[in-house]
């Protein structure tokens, strides 16, 4: 082993490697480099359609990739499946939050602990602390709940896998402003718990400055900006994201 | 007609429904959960039928009155074991092709067919129905409700309740029902989606197995004794809507008791043919079936 990987043994919980990713025909991601430090809030903001999403799922393992690796808390997981990458502690939160629409908020919750085979699971109370509104929904359908809701869901659903890196793609899209600033605090009280990575997506720029260390622009599948938030200058960041 | 009579066919018709049921539980949740459109289920329910038919062969002299009642675990056991080693050696490779799936299915179909002429011979065979079984409760003169039958439908109900308490009730029927409605998402949560897909297929071809030992108790059995309930079975998922326990229910009641009354009003071809119109007609009014899943789009 090389005396680079085992700095990054130790360093990053996630680096993602020289990724090159398709779907379909067309490439969506070239030679995407990305290093994730342990409790770490790592922002990726770009235009709609740049290859943010397909970024996520290529380290969830949803989209296999051309080329290139994924290092996650010290092992290759390049070739893992996603059930395999989830149980070893990858949380995915995706755009359309991807509730289970005929499934209790309950069954929603539990399913997770449920696939780790922990047997009778029980929802650690922690959960409503953070999302108090999840409580009174409980025996409903996960389907009937509103936008907002659903992202706390999502969010809850994977908290408590207990996730050592979290993946949220746009967490505030089409949420109303009281349930955005709600999200916010939910992911400043992760990060100040410092035991989850997080990768965000955001096209919200504000909002994921807030709350990253870091952050990547992403350009027609490439990264054309990085920088540790506080040395960056915004205005930069806005040139790359307005049309 | 006389009371007597119609209220025989809607009996009769009962009966097929409860067997349609059987199967088309199978069906519906493969095709739900896996996108495989499955023409050798029926002859799963073949292989429960001849697992009756063995089981008796072992147990006669011995005790021909207990033996139906083992025969109904066994085929579920036999079907869904031969059911599990196909979805592992040649399904799997058909998921999310529902074209691919009829071809390869089909001739699924017609080897198992064959291997079983080759076994037991082409001719078909008899399952004695046990003691117990026969005679029945005449209700009012013309209007014998057989044993046999009843039975049949208590099977049924028995194993929709633990479809039922398995689905909505236990850890693993709630990873089937997270994978039937979304795949990619379960995985993503941890579920290991490939072995819910081989306990469903399963599952499924066990159910058929069951229904298959039911068919024995009604008439002669055969090789092609799963062909005369495949089509009436997608019929049943095709009008209750795919992956649904209440849907299936409602579709297999409708085709199991409207065929033999239009059979019986009509000619037997007859009958089929105003079925299927029938049903063809409700498909252009509602075509996801009766109990379309129904959820609410995120804004």
């Amino acid at each position: 082993m090389s005396t680079l990987e085992e700095e990054v043994k130790w360093t990053a919980m996630l680096s993602i490697k020289g990724i090159h990713s398709s779907y379909g025909e067309t490439v969506i991601l070239r030679d995407v480099d990305i290093e994730i430090g342990k409790g770490q809030v790592v922002a990726l903001m770009g235009r709609n359609g740049v290859g943010k999403t397909t970024l996520l799922k290529t380290v969830m393992g949803l989209i296999q990739p051309l080329s290139g690796r994924i290092i996650f808390d010290g092992e290759d997981i390049t070739g893992w499946s996603p059930e395999k990458r989830a149980v070893h502690g990858i949380g995915y939160v995706p755009q359309g939050r991807d509730i289970f629409p005929h499934l209790t908020v309950q069954e929603n919750l539990l399913i997770g602990l449920e696939a780790r085979g922990v047997k009778r699971p029980s929802i650690p109370e922690g959960i409503f602390e953070l999302f108090p509104a999840l409580k009174k929904l409980l025996s409903r359908r996960g389907g009937d709940l509103s936008g907002g809701q659903q992202q706390q869901l999502a969010i809850a659903r994977v908290l408590i896998t207990e996730p050592k890196l979290l993946l949220l793609d746009e967490p505030t899209e089409g949420i109303q402003p009281s349930v955005v600033f709600e999200i916010e605090n939910t992911i400043r009280f992760i990060k100040e718990q410092g035991n989850v990575s997080i990768l965000l997506v955001e096209q919200f720029m504000e909002f994921a400055l807030r709350l990253s260390d870091f952050c990547y622009v992403m350009e027609k599948g490439s990264i054309v900006f990085k920088g540790a938030v506080g040395e960056l200058s915004k205005e930069e960041i806005q040139n790359h994201l307005t049309i | 007609m006389s009371i007597e009579i119609i209220l025989s066919q809607v009996f009769n018709g009962l009966s097929l429904s409860s067997i349609l049921l059987l199967i088309g539980l199978g069906l519906s949740i493969t095709f739900g959960i896996m996108g495989v459109i499955n023409f050798a289920h029926g002859e799963f329910l073949m292989i429960g039928a001849y697992t009756a038919y063995v089981l008796q062969k072992v147990f006669i002299g011995h005790d021909s009155g207990t033996y139906f009642l083992f025969s109904l675990p066994l085929a579920f056991l036999v079907a869904g074991g031969i059911g599990f080693v196909m979805e592992k050696s040649l399904i799997r490779f058909l998921y999310g092709r529902p074209y691919e799936s009829i071809l390869a299915t089909w001739g699924l179909s017609l080897i198992l067919q064959q291997l079983a002429r080759n076994i037991f011979g082409a001719n078909n065979v008899e399952v004695t129905a046990p003691e117990w079984l026969r005679g029945g409760i005449t209700l009012m003169k013309g209007l014998q409700l057989p044993y046999n039958r009843l039975f049949i439908m208590a099977i049924a109900v028995l194993c929709v309740a633990g479809m039922y308490i398995y689905l909505y009730k236990s850890t693993g029927g709630r990873r089937m029902r997270a994978v039937m409605q979304n795949r990619d998402m379960s995985a993503c949560m941890g579920i290991k989606t490939r072995s819910v897909d081989s306990l469903t297929f399963a599952i499924g071809c066990g159910l058929a197995g069951v229904a298959g030992s039911a068919v024995s108790l009604l008439g002669s059995i055969g090789p092609s004794t799963g062909q005369n309930y495949i089509i009436d079975a997608f019929m049943v998922v095709v009008l209750g809507g795919v992956g649904n326990l209440a849907g299936t229910i409602a579709g297999a009641i409708m085709i199991g008791i409207a065929s033999p009354v239009f059979e019986f009003i009509t000619t037997s071809s007859m009958g089929k043919v105003i079925v299927f119109a029938l049903v063809i007609i409700f498909l252009q009014w509602k075509p996801s079936g009766l109990f379309a899943l129904k959820t609410r789009t995120l804004d």
